[in-house]
């Protein structure tokens, strides 16, 4: 099994000091709590993010689009990460490179 | 057809950048609400609805017109072109709320009114120019889109001599309070919700007296509210203070369970599962529940049917404090 890795996509997601998927400890508690279950699993993509893996982000689309973005995860992460925000960034990058919309 | 999500986001933001809102109203519909009301337009301080109210019928009727077309109401409208959308206004053809059901949303607006004026808060409002916020389009991903919308909203302000708004829904607080000011330059609008100015003139203390309302009902807090805004205290006290009794449902406050609402545009098996949840969780507290955001109350009351009661909070408080 192949992936092509882009070492900088976090980088190129960190539009603001918001975006901190790097602060992400893989602990879990976002998904156990999570409305959507498993259809969301914002820690996963987080990784993939970290890891460079763009086209494992672009293959999430459906669980990107799924999150609720009501911020329970974020209530409750022990680590203070900007899940709502982070997921937010992570649609932008899709529906531009994706999609290929989003100008204004 | 299948559903596609990139086709289904382009509508949206296409229908925003061109008609200045993601499912766009006629305006005599947008502001039906201030008929008869004696408002002033424009002023210092203004009531702004950011049509959050008046679009839910619309998206109601749309899901009530594709219904035996497939999964999403977004899906099937994209079925029939987005780039037919972009000449035509698809939605003002397919979503077509009877004036009964308008009417339901309207009277929201109609009771922030009475209530402000009750607490003599002096606010005009800005008829066709009170625009939608471009909340969902931000929530999708579509920041370059919403800036200039937000731009367009920010204008209008400006051109009316707005210094404070006073907002109604969650959502259209949220994005004039807390998102505008990043995405914007020299943004300097206040913003408060009707409960906080509620609140802080008072209401829910010994300020002003309240018609004592009897029964029980449970809470469900908005996420946005809640979560984004910390607007928590305030809807409790408001009804605590109204003789209320106020039952919490296992998820409350803070950590309040979503309607699902938010991704009923894409994915609305998936948003009417959520909301059964929520229903099940609030049912075991009470069988009338109290909202306020019409997205909760619109989906909520969609999954319980006729098991539980919903309604929106300016319902009781203009009851108990302007009836």
């Amino acid at each position: 099994m192949t992936a092509l890795v882009n070492p900088g996509l976090a980088a190129e997601l960190a539009r603001s000091d918001e975006f901190n998927a790097d602060a992400c400890m893989n602990c879990g508690v976002c998904s156990a709590i999570c409305p959507m279950g498993v259809d969301v699993e914002v820690r996963k993509l987080f990784r993939y993010v970290l890891l460079g893996m763009e086209d494992k982000v672009k293959a999430e689309t459906e669980s990107v689009f799924s999150c609720l973005l009501c911020k329970m995860c974020e209530e409750n992460c022990p680590a203070g990460v900007h899940i709502a925000e982070n997921v937010r960034t992570l649609r932008h990058h899709i529906v531009r490179s994706r999609f290929g919309l989003g100008e204004g | 057809m299948p559903l596609d999500t990139g086709d289904v986001i382009g509508i949206l933001g296409d229908n925003l950048r061109l008609r200045k809102s993601v499912l766009p109203l006629p305006a005599e519909v947008a502001t039906k609400w201030t008929e008869g009301l004696g408002l002033p337009r424009g002023g210092e301080t203004v009531l702004y609805t950011g049509m959050m109210y008046q679009l839910i019928p619309y998206i109601e009727g749309l899901v009530k017109a594709v219904t035996d077309m497939g999964d999403s109401w977004m899906g099937k409208y994209t079925g029939l072109g987005r780039k037919v959308n972009r000449f035509i206004n698809v939605s003002a053809f397919m979503a077509r709320p009877s004036a009964e059901e308008r009417a339901v949303y309207d009277q929201v607006p109609i009771n922030v009114v009475h209530l402000l004026r009750k607490a003599e808060v002096k606010f005009g409002a800005l008829f066709e120019d009170d625009l939608y916020s471009g909340a969902l389009a931000y929530d999708l991903g579509l920041d370059e889109v919403v800036v200039d919308h937000a731009k367009k909203v920010f204008a209008a302000f400006k051109k009316h001599g707005v210094k404070t708004v006073i907002t109604i829904d969650p959502h259209t607080t949220t994005m004039l309070r807390s998102v505008y000011p990043k995405i914007l330059k020299g943004y300097d609008i206040e913003v408060k919700s009707y409960l906080e100015v509620l609140a802080e003139k008072g209401f829910g203390s010994n300020g002003h007296s309240a018609k004592l309302l009897s029964g029980e009902v449970v809470m469900h807090d908005s996420c946005v509210f809640a979560r984004y805004e910390g607007v928590v205290d305030e809807p409790r006290e408001l009804l605590a203070a109204a003789g209320v009794t106020i039952r919490d449902p296992e998820y409350t406050g803070r950590q309040t369970w979503c309607c699902g609402g938010p991704v009923e545009s894409l994915y609305p098996a998936k948003a009417a599962a959520n909301a059964e949840k929520r229903v099940a969780q609030l049912l075991a507290a009470a069988p009338d529940a109290v909202t306020m955001c019409p997205m909760c109350f619109v989906n909520l009351s969609n999954a319980a049917g006729s098991t539980m009661r919903f309604k929106d909070i300016s319902q009781y408080l203009r009851e108990a404090y302007a009836s």
